[in-house]
């Protein structure tokens, strides 16, 4: 078993950048929400995103904002607030974390960002259901806290192929939207701006794609943990012309330690995947064990939900309707598992991680049999590790070693 | 060095173990304690006692490997550790050489590992972060009812109308065992509920091969758990001659293959 302390991590160069156009991001956000140049809408992190900033709306995303809640540990502590009004502890801590920081007036963007006070506060709320009904609820507890119009799409979940019918559903449900939001923003929509929007969130996908592949290379120029922090401009600038720019950046620099054959994980022995969120509040300490253990997580499900081939300039609606129905998520256990086994092989996996995240079910693939089948299918053992995303009271930090450490020497037994 | 011995410390969240064994793997002394607070002072104790029995001094001690929660406690003898599941399953694969089911069912945590017949593990499970189904479970329900903990395994003997309790949840558990008291059903049936309530937390938590192996403390203390056991699942469970020393005696046994550590 490797030492912890003998194996390391190497540090993204481009992460500066990153930091630099997020920070732009959210100062952005903050003026437009207090000079009113800018009417801002509130978006659910997989919906209809283009459409709003082709509009002219500043964007803004509350799963970014509890996700960073998450990471900077906060959200154990804001949760409480939200269960005490009758949110269960056991529905989305996205959700109980984000409501419980605005019940609490905290927001860690103030303190990562001198100047900003407060989250933007919304003009309209967007949601799409494509992931879980909980985004409708939390949007509707702020449409009820801040009286502010919420609407959204409610999206079919389950199914195995995407047909039209899903698509005209969707397409149309869109469609709906954009009276309300032409009102709110007080001009119409340009189709040309849609259009040329919705082609810069295809050419930001294929990039973010590109990034994540480099990882199919031994040894892997980046991680999972590398991923959850880098994809942020996947998911809240994408149509835009800057998200573009930053990940051309960071696959030069990935590509650059490929050719000089530096992996992300010095020694790396073991690839492991990993389905399901991360614990936003363990990045770093799963980062280093599973590095201490010369192991590179170098794929996931999670951070792939971000490539979105359908999008299509020439089509925009339609497409931003196939492209946000064709998720992971959206899909039967059986599109599930003929997906992660084509990873498994793209990737070339030793072992999958499933992360059971106690107040997420729809992205816990390890409840109706999915680890058993696909092992069965392909050999390539599994560990399911109980966890969650933001609220560490359902965390065991030494179960979660012990069963990670045990599965890697499981992994190196059947080398 | 003439007849080195192998140490294995299993520091267990409830209970310390230590196996000191010849280069031929045989146990030459053995030593339980309770945990407690320090678990470096336990586990000294405890592997002083073992030499003790083996009739031997730390210096004869060639190589040791630890294992458990407090694996990381014990660098006055060893700074290197093995997790409880590969220990376990060394420890039983040692005993028994052939392709079996592990079922150790633990102070704090539940493991059911499944080898094969070179002693490769091929999977393994632990239960979620719940005490149900564990040693801790037992504790805390002996301590409702009022009971010395190794009273149980003989009133469990002694049940003829097995009380059943539902909960999955500790705490729900033992309001169901409150009722049952408040209705005036027998301790006995109750504490033999109480086991099969550990034995079925145990089985749901994976499928079984042929051949099934039981360890840990509450097997070893509770040796009625296994004859219920091997009821339900219709056929005999083998158990160790030591059973809860099964992770210590695979730590002991990786101490003695481990040539990392230096040669006589």
């Amino acid at each position: 078993m490797a030492d912890e302390s003998k194996t390391g991590r190497k540090k993204i160069q481009a992460t500066d950048t990153m930091n630099r156009l997020m920070a732009d991001y959210f100062y952005g956000l903050n003026e437009a929400a207090k000079s009113g140049r800018q009417k801002v809408a509130w978006c659910t992190s997989v919906g209809p995103a283009e459409l709003l900033r082709a509009m002219g709306f500043a964007v803004h995303f509350p799963e970014n904002h509890a996700a960073l809640l998450g990471a900077t540990r906060m959200s154990t502590d804001l949760i409480p607030a939200a269960n005490a009004i009758g949110y269960s502890p056991d529905i989305c801590s996205y959700l109980t974390a984000d409501v419980g920081a605005h019940l609490t007036g905290i927001t860690p963007l103030a303190k990562a960002y001198p100047g900003i006070e407060a989250v933007p506060r919304p003009d309209v709320l967007v949601y799409n259901t494509n992931q879980c009904r909980d985004v409708q609820d939390w949007f509707a507890w702020y449409a009820r806290e801040l009286n502010v119009p919420c609407i959204g799409i409610s999206s079919p979940k389950n199914i195995g192929a995407v047909t039209d019918a899903h698509i005209d559903d969707v397409a149309r449900q869109m469609e709906a939207l954009i009276p309300t939001l032409e009102e709110i923003a007080g001009a119409r929509l340009d189709m040309d701006r849609l259009r040329e929007t919705v082609s810069l969130s295809r050419e930001c996908t294929e990039l973010w794609k590109r990034v994540l592949e480099t990882a199919t290379v031994t040894p892997a120029p980046l991680t999972f943990f590398d991923g959850t922090i880098h994809m942020g401009p996947a998911v809240v600038l994408r149509g835009t012309r800057e998200a573009i720019d930053y990940y051309t950046v960071l696959l030069a620099e990935l590509e650059e330690r490929i050719a000089e054959g530096a992996g992300a994980v010095d020694g790396e022995q073991y690839r492991v995947y990993w389905d399901g969120m991360p614990v936003w509040g363990r990045l770093r300490q799963h980062s280093e064990l599973f590095a201490g253990l010369g192991a590179n997580v170098v794929a996931s499900t999670y951070c792939s939900s971000w490539i979105f081939p359908a999008f299509d300039g020439n089509d925009p609606i339609r497409s931003m309707a196939k492209a946000y129905l064709e998720l992971f998520i959206v899909r039967s256990d059986s599109y599930k598992e003929q997906y992660i086994q084509e990873m498994l092989r793209k990737f070339r996996i030793d072992g999958i991680i499933y992360h059971d995240a106690k107040t997420c079910p729809c992205n816990s693939n390890s409840r109706y049999g999915l680890p058993q089948r696909l092992e069965t299918k392909t050999g390539i053992p599994n560990l399911v590790i109980s966890g969650d995303l933001n609220d560490l009271r359902c965390v065991s930090d030494e179960q979660t070693k012990t069963n990670v450490e045990a599965f890697i020497e499981l992994i190196e037994e059947g080398k | 060095m003439t007849n080195p011995l192998f140490i294995g410390l299993d520091i267990g969240a409830s209970r310390t173990k230590v196996a000191v064994i010849d280069m031929n793997g045989s146990l030459m002394g053995h030593a339980v304690n309770k945990s407690g607070t320090d678990f470096s002072l336990t586990a000294a104790a405890c592997l002083d006692r073992a030499l003790e029995m083996a009739g031997a001094t730390r210096s004869r001690v060639l190589r040791a490997v630890s294992t458990g929660y407090g694996r990381t406690n014990v660098s006055f003898i060893t700074n290197t550790s093995k997790t409880e599941i590969g220990c376990l399953a060394r420890g039983c694969h040692h005993a028994f050489p052939e392709a079996i089911t592990v079922i150790d069912i633990g102070g704090q945590d539940n493991k059911i590992v499944k080898l094969d017949s070179a002693g490769r593990r091929s999977s393994f499970k632990m239960n979620r972060k719940c005490a149900a189904g564990t040693g801790a479970f037992l504790e805390e329900m002996a301590s409702r009812l009022d009971l010395p903990l190794e009273r149980m395994n003989d009133l469990a003997r002694q049940s003829d109308d097995m009380v059943k309790l539902g909960s999955y949840c500790t705490v729900f558990s033992a309001t169901e065992v409150l009722e049952n008291i408040r209705h005036g059903k027998k301790v006995s049936d109750i504490v033999k509920g109480i086991f099969y309530s550990v034995i079925k937390r145990v089985l749901e938590m994976d499928s079984l091969t042929e051949r099934v192996v039981m360890s840990g403390g509450v097997v070893a203390h509770n040796p009625y758990i296994v004859e219920m056991a091997a009821e339900m699942i219709g056929r005999p469970v083998l158990l160790p001659e030591f059973p809860q020393l099964a992770g210590a005696i695979g730590a002991a046994l990786y101490a003695r293959d481990d040539k990392s550590q230096g040669e006589s």
